[in-house]
């Protein structure tokens, strides 16, 4: 219901929260509305007189569709109408923490928690119909939230079972679920609940929310990474029509207006100094820098045999080092959030993708207690990760703080471009070795990744590190995953270092680490395959052996016409080259599969690339949504398609120097690509994510068809013309 | 200073600074929320406006210099109940993730049919180049453009045009 007020809100109406009756004061501590408590039922779910069903989602959604597919699981698990279901997601006060909204997990993690809440709901209220109409379990169904038997003479609906009440049931992770065979809801193609507002200017953004007696804050930065202010001048920012004030708390520095236009001007007219330090590595020798860092930890070498003797034994030794740039997320939508500080507790509306973890991060920067934050989640720009979303929420916060005022903070572009945290720079090496027969004998893969240390709390926050709150963690997800293969070499060996530094503030980026190990990887698997004569796709299928990865290969070589031969295609003439490349990832090692295959068009006069094509099999188990699944997959391959050929963050000894659109340029339409998307449903599986699934195997996809097109091997993200025509493709 | 404005068919009044970007005023001082702050530059789209019948964004035209034309907005073209051709074009095609580039997507496109209603794909591309999308809703967007352009007819183009203020 609250989420219906949101959609019919529009046009920038103030919207005054309020929950079944409970005001802002619940922020304050005091008694929740609801059940919080982890394994009972109502904690997730809630049957109302009216029969509408509210789910508390702990996962929100960031613009990918998990609101839609998460109502049609527990429509289908509690046998209700899909329009019946209402969604809260991510509000603290009454949703649970189920982890950050990160890692294709919403569906696979998530959903599964809210389905068996749902079963078990269904179950107790079956089990209570049928003491209510004296019939036995058995004789009971259950359609459109009414449990009637039979033979349909007695009926009883939900809402008159639960009678406006809490239903006091433990969640059972027992409780049976629905076998797939019946789903009606769950496999459909339901179009999304919120596809309509936003193409109408009804949708209620982060961007769009505003309070009663709000103030308007854009922030001031240091002129770098560690910056220290040493003055500020508001003389001529004073005089800016609907100036209220300038905050600082340290380094921490905003001007605060009654209107948007009005902080705007005053925050370029503010004069400030500043004292920052030369602390980021130089951009032209970065992976110099990176190689040479001393490393913090090495995680557990991953042998079979020995790799090290293979190699020495062997009739062709090949050796080759990649490295993908650091790039950001680049949200449409600079971050924005509103706080409103007050009797010592604070509200925040924010877009981020983990606000319980962030009420943690925000405690220590207000001194206040976790229970005296609530945050609410409202749907932002698309983020990716962890962008400025959060930052932002803490600038809000503080400024709040330090104003006593409801304020709203909008990030401009070059704060969104110059300081949302940054995926990691990635270096690595490989080298692999094949007998006189050229089959391969070893695999040797060395990773050289950024550290992780601490948790999200402890994550550096802006508007924690500029006021002088420490902190120490670096936080970048889990980017070790996928450096170990799963091709069937006699000897491997796969060494992760985490490296002491992170060379700047860095996050997780879609598919952190699994794309720039893939990258790595599935290109070097190339390289082996060519020195064999071999082809790439039947060579794959030769090492691997589990059937749901052979059979996205399969299905992608028919999809693709691939036609079976050994890289590079025989050379054309004329200044185009054509060349197709293929790629495949287990996601983590232990989940979706995915194979894909690009084509592309290589100008040998310019070094420009095209993708002409792809191709994708994707099996992620069973499917929620196919329409969204493949808007998700479509999504990620062209995301990334601009990744591997364009994106390269850009900096200097103090600062990001890439703050908007001309110096950081992003994929344009008449550069993308036909995408053929493949899903196959294994409605009987567990069901497995798929939004950054897909990403993992476009950089290497792409390397390996230019190197077909060409005979020229691209071992560097980004594949901008000039390095293409360095590495020699004329 | 005061501005009057016609804005999706009506005239409102403006309190602004000469100097604030049309967007602003739409989204703050009229409660639009159609167009969106996406960079402040004219380099995304997502603020994208229709006046006399022109695509312009919003983010860099100063309220002062706009003289009388007519402005339509995302909330100027339909409802979520009576849709535009081209919004309901996009979602009959589910082409829109995050959504917060659709507006220019949406602007841009009915401007660029009402000078071109049978465009190719190729056409599309080109005519949506200088709108930015972070979600990669691309295949989609050309897909309901082309939907929507075979399913407008020239004249209701023209007549959408016409009573929208080209």
């Amino acid at each position: 219901m609250q989420r219906r007020q949101f959609l019919q809100a529009g046009s920038g109406l103030v919207v005054s929260f309020s929950f079944a009756g409970a005001s802002l004061s619940h922020a304050q501590g005091s008694a929740p509305v609801k059940s919080m408590v982890r394994d009972q039922v109502d904690a997730w779910l809630g049957i109302a007189a009216d029969g509408r069903v509210t789910v508390y989602s702990g996962k929100v959604d960031l613009g990918t569709g998990v609101r839609t597919a998460l109502m049609q699981m527990v429509a289908e698990e509690l046998d209700v109408n899909f329009s019946q279901i209402d969604m809260v997601m991510g509000d603290t006060l009454t949703t649970l923490d189920q982890g950050q909204s990160a890692g294709s997990l919403s569906l696979q993690v998530g959903g599964g928690t809210l389905r068996q809440a749902a079963a078990s709901a269904r179950q107790a209220l079956l089990a209570s119909a049928a003491t209510r109409l004296q019939v036995n379990v058995a004789d009971l169904r259950v359609a459109n939230g009414v449990i009637s038997t039979r033979t349909g003479d007695k009926n009883i609906s939900y809402a008159a079972l639960v009678d406006g009440k809490p239903m006091n049931l433990k969640l059972d992770p027992k409780a049976p679920l629905k076998a797939y065979a019946d789903h009606t809801i769950v496999g459909q193609s339901i179009a999304r609940v919120d596809i309509p507002a936003k193409l109408t200017g009804t949708f209620m953004y982060m961007h769009d929310f505003k309070l009663p007696g709000m103030l308007h804050a854009r922030m001031i930065r240091p002129t770098g990474l560690g910056g220290k202010l040493l003055s500020v001048d508001d003389a001529a920012a004073r005089k800016v029509n609907g100036f209220v004030m300038v905050v600082r708390k340290q380094d921490f520095l905003a001007v605060v207006c009654k209107t948007e236009w009005a902080a705007v001007k005053a925050a370029r007219a503010l004069k400030t100094t500043w004292d920052t330090p030369n602390s980021m590595p130089l951009q032209a020798h970065l992976y110099t820098y990176w190689r040479n860092l001393p490393v913090a930890k090495n995680e557990a070498v991953i042998k079979t045999g020995d790799a090290v003797a293979a190699l020495a034994g062997s009739a062709k030794r090949i050796k080759a080092t990649y490295d993908f740039a650091p790039h950001t997320h680049g949200s449409m939508g600079p971050s924005c959030a509103v706080a409103d500080f007050k009797d010592g507790a604070c509200t925040v509306w924010s877009a981020s993708q983990a606000t319980h973890s962030l009420q943690a991060e925000l405690a220590t920067v207000l001194d206040i207690p976790k229970a005296r934050i609530r945050m609410i989640y409202v749907d932002g720009a698309g983020c990716y990760g962890r962008n400025g979303h959060e930052d932002c929420s803490g600038d809000a916060a503080l400024v709040s703080q330090l104003v006593g005022a409801p304020v709203r903070v909008q990030w401009m572009r070059a704060d969104e471009h110059g300081w949302d945290p940054k995926s990691p720079p990635t270096l690595v090496d490989m080298e692999g070795g094949l007998d006189a027969a050229n089959l391969p004998v070893a695999w040797r893969s060395e990773f050289f990744l950024a550290q992780a240390n601490g948790t999200l709390e402890e994550f550096p926050l802006l508007a924690a590190v500029l006021s002088g709150v420490k902190r120490n963690g670096h936080y970048t997800g889990n980017l070790h995953k996928n450096a170990d293969v799963l091709y069937q070499f006699p000897n491997r060996q796969t060494e992760v270092h985490r490296l002491a530094d992170t060379a700047f503030r860095t996050s997780h980026l879609r598919t952190p680490g699994r794309m720039q190990n893939t990258f790595a990887n599935e290109a070097f698997f190339d390289e082996l395959a060519a020195a064999a004569g071999a082809d790439p796709l039947q060579w794959r299928l030769t090492y691997l052996k589990e059937p749901r990865a052979r059979a996205v290969l399969e299905d992608v070589a028919r999809l693709s016409k691939w036609q079976s031969r050994s890289s590079p295609a025989s050379k054309t003439a004329g200044h185009l080259a054509r060349g197709r490349g293929v790629s495949f990832v287990k996601y983590d090692n232990d989940r979706t599969f995915v194979a894909l295959v690009a084509e592309v068009e290589v100008n040998r006069t310019t070094g420009g690339i095209r993708v002409t094509d792809v191709w994708c099999s994707h099996d992620c188990g069973q499917i929620v949504n196919p329409d969204g699944a493949i808007n998700q997959i479509e999504g990620g391959i062209v995301q990334t398609i601009s990744r591997t050929l364009l994106e390269e963050l850009q900096f200097d000894r103090t600062h990001v120097t890439s703050t908007d659109w001309a110096s950081y340029p992003i994929l344009r339409f008449p550069d993308v690509p036909r995408i053929h998307v493949s899903l196959i449903n294994r409605p009987e599986m567990p069901l497995w994510g798929a939004g950054e699934m897909a990403p993992t195997v476009v950089p290497s996809a792409i390397s390996n068809a230019v190197f077909d097109a060409t005979g020229v091997r691209l071992r560097s993200v980004p594949f901008l013309p000039a390095k293409v025509k360095a590495a020699g493709v004329a | 200073m005061k501005y009057q404005l016609n804005v999706n068919g009506k005239t409102v009044t403006a309190d602004a600074d000469s100097d604030t970007p049309l967007l602003y005023v739409l989204r703050d001082n009229l409660a639009l929320q159609g167009p969106k702050y996406g960079c402040g530059l004219g380099q995304c789209g997502a603020c994208t406006v229709l006046i006399n019948g022109q695509a312009v964004r919003s983010c860099i035209t100063p309220v002062a210099s706009l003289k009388g034309g007519k402005i339509v907005t995302l909330e100027g073209l339909g409802t979520v109940d009576k849709p535009h051709p081209v919004q309901q074009a996009f979602i009959d095609e589910q082409a829109a993730q995050c959504g917060y580039c659709i507006n220019g997507m949406v602007m841009q496109s009915v401007a660029f049919l009402a000078k071109n209603p049978r465009p190719s794909e190729v056409q599309i591309q080109d005519a949506l180049a200088a709108n930015l999308c972070r979600c990669g809703t691309h295949t989609r967007i050309v897909k309901a453009v082309k939907r929507a352009s075979e399913a407008m007819t020239p004249a209701a183009v023209t007549a959408v045009s016409a009573v929208k203020g080209a």
